[in-house]
């Protein structure tokens, strides 16, 4: 695989591709999402790419009704909130992500524990492709 | 866990704080100013400033808020201490609390006999999106932000990972800011003077005034599940879960132990330290429990050889109402999940048999964020010392304090008696 720096430069890269990628360490087998230089474990640094299935589960998650001067750029605000979770990978990393086809508006209705799948959103105020997920069912 | 030891004893001497709140038109400076004012006043036997030999300041972001960076000559130099060593300290919410550790390092080690610590924010001079924009840097700016997590967002998600577990609701957490506005209405400092009960006797008076339909809310909980009067910022997180956009500034006087008694009759003995750090929020396998501020209480306990029955009070970080319940469980104070029923039974009020926050916490209080571990440190002074007024804790004698930035990457906890 290409030889592309094992940081964010990349990560966002590789989302352009709608590809999530992490490194695999390649002293302790660890595998890291998202991608890291150094293993925090084993000290390692041998790293190499790894792509995710993309599945996983919802583990906590929030709907924000006031958020940052970026997500109000992307038309969101009280009346329009949004989701973002934390997210287990079926590889067993954890990861944040918008959550996308679910009811922000209704946030009892989103349940911890929903099976999602990785997709890969444009927002308008900026060029780059963001991390999401969206229900499997 | 064996617990480390200082070099020597250290205790706190002087304490003083602007109070918490808006202040247009008056800069850090200027805050730190009337701290460093109040501090002075507050030494039993006085103080000559020019015996201070080194400040160390906790600030999280002045380059943002007040587009001014370096802050800490600035800071030594408007209380006359220039050309002495002055240090900032940035670790997000908990800037002050680990100013106050290294001030208590420095004096441990033998290095300085006296030090002045400060904690100084002034957050009010922006518009409430770059207020959430700048909170926002202290998460991580390439991995989480992007996903739209804003700091009510963080705790937000941590609080539907402790329903989820435990089988909280939304209203067990509204029992943390109840208590707290009670606490804070005892407490001339605050920001918030005012009790839940009286904002909404407030708005029914001013419906009445206009001539508009009065309100009806049962009590507290019906007011606080209204979505009008009690906006969802980032569900489950409502605008009264949050503490509010502050300005202040605290200043505490370190002496070393043994020198103690030329400056105070009552001072405080500082028994526990402990500081650790943690991973992006996302990273952690448990999102129900700060492990750092487990570890930071570990430590301090250790190093005290107390365990948390023994604590009389305790400020805890209350930067949003479920961090103050998983600051009792990380602490010690109630077991894993009970937190919530904990406050729910009025354990942690006042008169409860664990007062916490009798200052209000950051909630009631105000958390100008790097002012709030020392102010957290200037209400236990004032309890340890039987001055905290209509809100003393009868004979309190060990007191904590417990200061978390961002979403627990930073933990400091330290732990105070009296001897006198």
């Amino acid at each position: 695989m290409e030889a592309r720096e094992h940081n964010g430069t990349s990560f966002y890269a590789y989302l352009e591709d709608n590809r999530l990628m992490g490194s695999r360490c390649g002293s302790c087998r660890a595998l890291h999402v998202p991608p890291r230089p150094l293993c925090p474990t084993c000290y390692g640094d041998e790293m190499s790419w790894e792509e995710m299935s993309g599945t996983g589960e919802l583990v906590a998650f929030t709907t924000v009704h006031i958020g940052p001067t970026a997500m109000i750029a992307a038309g969101y605000d009280r009346h329009n909130p949004y989701c973002a979770g934390i997210v287990r990978l079926s590889e067993g990393p954890t990861v944040s992500g918008q959550i996308i086809g679910v009811d922000p508006s209704d946030p009892e209705s989103i349940a911890i524990g929903t099976r999602l799948r990785a997709t890969y959103v444009k927002r308008g105020y900026d060029t780059g492709t963001f991390l999401a997920f969206e229900p499997l069912d | 866990m064996s617990g480390r030891r200082l070099g020597r004893g250290v205790a706190v001497v002087g304490a003083g704080m602007t109070k918490f709140g808006t202040f247009p038109g008056r800069a850090t400076r200027d805050l730190f100013v009337d701290a460093f004012q109040e501090m002075r006043r507050s030494v039993d036997r006085g103080i000559d400033p020019a015996d201070i030999e080194a400040l160390y300041v906790g600030n999280y972001s002045s380059d943002l808020f007040e587009q001014q960076g370096h802050t800490a000559p600035i800071m030594a130099d408007w209380v006359g201490l220039a050309p002495r060593p002055a240090t900032r300290i940035e670790d997000a919410c908990a800037s002050s609390g680990v100013a106050f550790r290294e001030g208590l390092i420095a004096v441990a080690s033998g290095l300085y006999d006296m030090v002045l610590v400060g904690g100084i924010e002034k957050m009010s001079d922006l518009p409430t999106e770059q207020v959430t924009d700048t909170l926002a840097t202290a998460g991580d700016a390439i991995y989480e932000i992007p996903a739209g997590f804003t700091f009510p967002g963080f705790y937000a998600a941590m609080a539907t990972s402790y329903m989820d577990r435990y089988g909280a609701t939304p209203e067990t957490f509204m029992h943390v800011g109840i208590k707290n506005h009670d606490n804070g209405a005892r407490n001339p400092k605050a920001q918030f003077g005012a009790r839940i009960a009286d904002i909404m006797a407030s708005k029914k008076a001013r419906a009445e005034a206009k001539g508009r339909p009065v309100p009806q809310w049962a009590d507290e909980i019906e007011f606080l599940r209204d979505e009008r009067a009690n906006p969802t910022i980032a569900w489950p997180m409502r605008l009264f879960d949050c503490s509010p956009i502050s300005d202040g500034a605290a200043a505490l006087l370190l002496v070393a132990e043994d020198l103690a008694p030329s400056f105070s009759d009552r001072p405080l003995h500082i028994i526990g330290s402990g500081q650790a750090s943690d991973v992006a929020l996302h990273d952690r396998s448990d999102l129900t429990s700060i492990r750092a501020a487990k570890l930071a209480g570990d430590q301090a306990f250790a190093m005290a050889g107390l365990g948390p029955r023994d604590v009389d009070v305790a400020e805890v970080h209350d930067c949003f109402t479920i961090a103050e319940i998983i600051a009792t469980e990380d602490l010690g104070f109630f077991p894993v999940g009970e937190g919530g029923k904990a406050v729910e039974d009025g354990r942690t009020a006042l008169d409860g048999s664990q007062p916490v926050n009798t200052s209000g916490g950051l909630k009631s209080k105000g958390h100008p964020v790097g002012a709030s571990g020392v102010g957290q440190v200037v209400e236990i002074w004032k309890q340890l010392r039987g001055e905290a007024g209509e809100r003393q804790v009868a004979d309190a004698r060990i007191g904590l304090t417990h200061n978390v930035g961002g979403t627990g990457q930073t933990c400091v906890v330290h732990i105070f008696a009296r001897r006198f």
